[in-house]
Formats: C-alpha cells, structure tokens, sequence
C-alpha cells in the first residue's frame, strides 16, 4: 500500500500541481491542494483500496480542494482575482498536453527573475514533490527558514505575475539553460556535501535530481544539452559506491574500486554519450563534461585511462568554459598525460584566481609529490586539508599527507 | 499590470558633476525608448527626477509633522528617475527593462505596482 502511494506520488505530483496550478492561476492553491489530496489518499487507500485509476483519483480530490479553497480566498478577498498567474493556453506542437503541464511548472520554478536558491527549493516542492521539512535537511537549514524562502518565492511568482508558460522558441534555450542549471546544483548539493557532517539524506538530492533530468528528456527529448547533462549525472552517480571508504574517508577516482561502480548506470551514460557524438552537432559543456566521465568510466583500471582523450576533451571544454577550475582539472589531466612537471607549470599561474580553492592545493600537492619534492608537498596538504570544506576530503587529504613519509 | 521601472545611478551625476548627468547619446536612445513603448502601448507616465538632495522627507503621524531637508535614505545609489509600464507580465516587463537599461545606459530595477482593490 505504501509502495502504491509512492509510486502515485513520484509519478502525479508535478501533473497535480501543474493542472491545478493553470486552472486556479495560483501556485499556493495547487500546491495545498495537492498535499491535501495526497493525505487523504495516505488516510483512504489502505482502507479502501486503491483507486483504479490512480492518478485521476487525486487529480479529482485535489480540484475538490483547489475548490473549497478558492471559495474561501474569494469571499474573503476579491482582489485576489487580480493576482494570478499568467496563463499561455496554446499548446505547444512538440508537446502532449500532459507534458506542457509540467513543463510549464518546471519553467515558472525556474525562472531567472527568482534567485538561484529559491529556484531550487521551488522546484524540488513543487515539480519533485518534496516536503518542506525534506528540502531543509538537504540544504542544511531549518525548516521555517526554508518554508519562508519557498513562501517568498510563491510571493513574488503572484505579486510580479512570473508567467506560468513554456518560454517562446527565441527564449527557450536561454531558459532550458537555467532549468538545467538548477537542476545541476541541486545535484551537485546531494553529490559534493558542503557541510562539516555528511547528512546521509543528500543521496536523495542526487537521486532526484536525475528523476528531474530524465523528466526534462523526455519533454525535450532533442536538446543536447538535456541528454548530455543526464548522462554526466549518471556517470557522476555510477561511481558513489566506491566513493566513500568504510571509515568515511572521501575515496578520489584514481584509487576507488571500480568493480564496485553502477555498471547499469555506466551503460545507459555511455549509451547517451554516444547518441550525442552520433548527432555530430557540436556539443555543448554538460555533453563534453559527460564525455570525459565516460572516458573515465570506460577505464576498467586507473592506467588503463585514455588521458590523451581527456586532454582533448578538456581543451573543448576550456574553450566552452574559459573558468580557472576548468584550466585546472585540465592541468592535472596534463600531468598524466605528459608527467608532473609539465602539469606544474600549468598548474602554477591558476594560483592568484584559485589561492582559496582546495583542490588547486591538493592538485599541487600531488604533482609535487611525484616530483619528489616532499616538504613543499607536505605543505600544499595542510593547506588544502584547512580549507576543504567536508571532513570526509579533510581525511582523505591528510591520509595523503601522511604517506609523504613512507614512499 | 503596471511595473515601476526605477533608473538607478550609481555614480554617473557625480561623475559628471552635474544633477543632469544623461550625455546627448544617451537622451537620444531614452526618446527612441520612450516612442516605441508609446507606439506598443506600454507607455504609462516616465519622468526624470531631482538630486537626492532636493528631496524633503516628511513624517505626519505624530502630533506635528516633521519636515527634514534631503532623502528618507542617505545612500550612494539612487533612483535618478522611472518609467511605469504597462506590461502583461513579468517577462515582458524584463525584456522591456532590459531595453530601457541599455537606452539610458544605467542599471535599472523591474517592481509590480500592485493592483488597486476591486
């Protein structure tokens, strides 16, 4: 029965919500009365049943709801009327009706006139059907603090009129660039844990995040970037497993256990790879970011890495994305390919734009150790160790800090 | 809807040392802007606005109104002058806003004006 409701919820949240959201021009009404129905159904189904259709069984509750709700906002005030949601009823022709639903949800959640937090917080209650309280664990505060934020952002979509609409042809890639965004940092939140104690519940974000993704595929299913962002998540996510060592300590991709990596996951993110390449469009970052994970991922031991691909991928991508960590992981991908000292001398003018940035030590630490020069190496540890932000890497570092002596 | 579209100056009079500190480039964009938001319909009113310094504050919610030379916040940036809008929704409220910071070459900020009550 629990299964069942799951199942319903994972599956119609976002659908209910939009729906309803179009219908009553209001995020709040659709968003209560979609909780709402949910309840009742967490109350009935397992004395009744479950519904034989499920999902129109709570759409038909939920508007029940929305209903009772309006009736009540209406008397009490008229100018209510005022603030509604814009509303674009024309379909869209590359779109089934259901799928312009969510898809106007997820664009309103995401739109670049919100900050990038209340984005992603909007997005994982409203189009992910997350709890309040679920999205305040994930990012690490208290959960009045988060349903204020939510609470504002709701605020602003009605006060501004922050239109419920798929964006026009000429905007929409700028857009789905933002969706795309929002949806990478709300992975890279589960997947990086910022905070001084890793909360296990973070797996959930990237898990999600994943879901959100393949959603967006399916309604864009020919956007590169869309496929290429999907397949980097899924390759990112193939390597949890061997990411963490049994004592908590931050394991880095040159000594994880790759045998105990997603191989199903692997496969389907080398199949989207391979689409893209296929296409012969040129790719954009997220499509390159995933290529060079599946030159990663196709390495059955650390030295079997085709580095010289990764190089080349690299110099693509700092082309793309002309950034000081991307010149960076390119530098180190350098030092494999053409040695340490090479590596160095790429690495070493990034100092005054990354002085702050830990894995540019920890980057040094490791191109000076292989050159032999142990006491600068030493130092390069202790400094990324200080200012890495988890203690899981914090280990992981001083455990290379600590082999300097024994090699 | 009507969207306030505030002018923000962040140290362009004080560069040019004068309370009026549009170069002629400038004035001639804004009335470029100004014809094509009149000829779309999305003209409402606009002006251009003193210096901070020629604001008078006034508080009349205690027993006698107090009157204070200068603005109710002292601050470097200010509101140098507005448009209000007329605009469907937010998105063609920015996409005009947009328009309007590069035609008077200043930053600028997008606000709903609220609906009267019904």
């Amino acid at each position: 029965m629990q299964e069942a409701i799951t199942e319903t919820h994972r599956t119609q949240w976002a659908l209910v919500v939009a729906v309803l959201a179009r219908r009553y021009g209001d995020l709040d009404v659709a968003e209560e009365a979609a909780a709402e129905a949910f309840a009742t159904a967490v109350e009935r189904w397992p004395s009744d049943g479950v519904p034989v259709n499920p999902g129109g069984w709570l759409m038909t509750t939920a508007n029940r709801k929305a209903i009772d709700r309006v009736r009540r906002e209406s008397k009490r005030d008229a100018k209510y009327r005022e603030a509604q949601l814009v509303i674009d009823d024309e379909p869209h022709e590359f779109l089934g009706a259901i799928d312009d639903e969510r898809l106007r949800l997820v664009f309103t959640c995401c739109h670049p006139a919100l900050g990038m937090e209340s984005r992603m917080a909007l997005t994982l209650r409203m189009v992910g059907g997350l709890t309040v309280a679920e999205i305040a664990r994930a990012f690490l505060v208290q959960e009045p603090a988060m349903a204020r934020r939510i609470t504002r952002a709701k605020d602003k979509i009605r006060l501004a009129r922050i239109p419920f609409r798929v964006p026009s042809a000429e905007d929409l890639p700028v857009r789905v660039t933002g969706v795309l965004a929002v949806l990478y940092l709300i992975f890279n939140e589960g997947y990086l844990a910022t905070g001084v104690d890793t909360d296990p519940v973070r797996d959930d974000l990237t898990a999600e995040a994943i879901r959100l993704v393949r959603l967006i595929r399916r309604l864009l299913p020919d956007d590169g970037e869309v496929a290429g962002l999907l397949a980097l998540m899924l390759l990112t996510e193939a390597r949890r497993p061997a990411r963490m060592s049994p004592s908590g300590e931050l394991v880095t991709i040159d000594e994880q256990d790759r045998r105990a990596w997603d191989s199903r996951l692997i496969a389907e993110g080398h199949q989207l790879v391979r689409e893209r390449l296929e296409s012969g469009l040129p790719p954009g970052r997220y499509q390159v970011l995933a290529a060079i994970n599946a030159v990663h991922t196709s390495a059955l031991e650390i030295h079997d890495t085709d580095w010289s691909q990764v190089v080349a991928l690299y110099d693509q991508l700092a082309y793309l994305d002309p950034s000081p960590i991307v010149a960076l992981n390119r530098a180190i991908a350098i030092g494999e390919l053409d040695g340490p000292a090479v590596g160095l001398s790429i690495v070493e003018p990034l100092g005054p734009a990354l002085e702050g940035y830990h894995a540019f030590h920890a980057a040094r630490a490791d191109l000076l150790r292989r050159l032999d020069r142990l006491r600068e190496a030493r130092s390069e540890y202790e400094r990324a160790i200080e200012l890495s932000g988890n203690s899981a890497q914090a280990s992981a570092l001083a455990r290379r800090r600590d082999r300097l002596a024994r090699d | 809807m009507h969207y306030l579209v505030s002018v923000i100056d962040d140290g362009q009079a004080l560069a040019a040392g004068d309370d009026y500190s549009a170069t002629p480039e400038e004035d001639a964009a804004i009335d470029a802007f100004n014809a094509q938001l009149v000829a779309d319909g999305r003209w409402v009113f606009a002006g251009g606005l003193g210096m901070p310094d020629s604001a008078t504050t006034i508080d009349n919610r205690g027993a006698a109104p107090v009157v204070t030379d200068g603005p109710f916040l002292e601050s470097k940036e200010f509101v140098a002058g507005f448009w209000i809008l007329d605009a469907p929704d937010l998105d063609v409220a920015l996409k005009l806003g947009t328009e309007a910071s590069k035609a008077c070459n200043r930053k600028i900020e997008v606000r709903p004006v609220l609906a009267a009550p019904e």
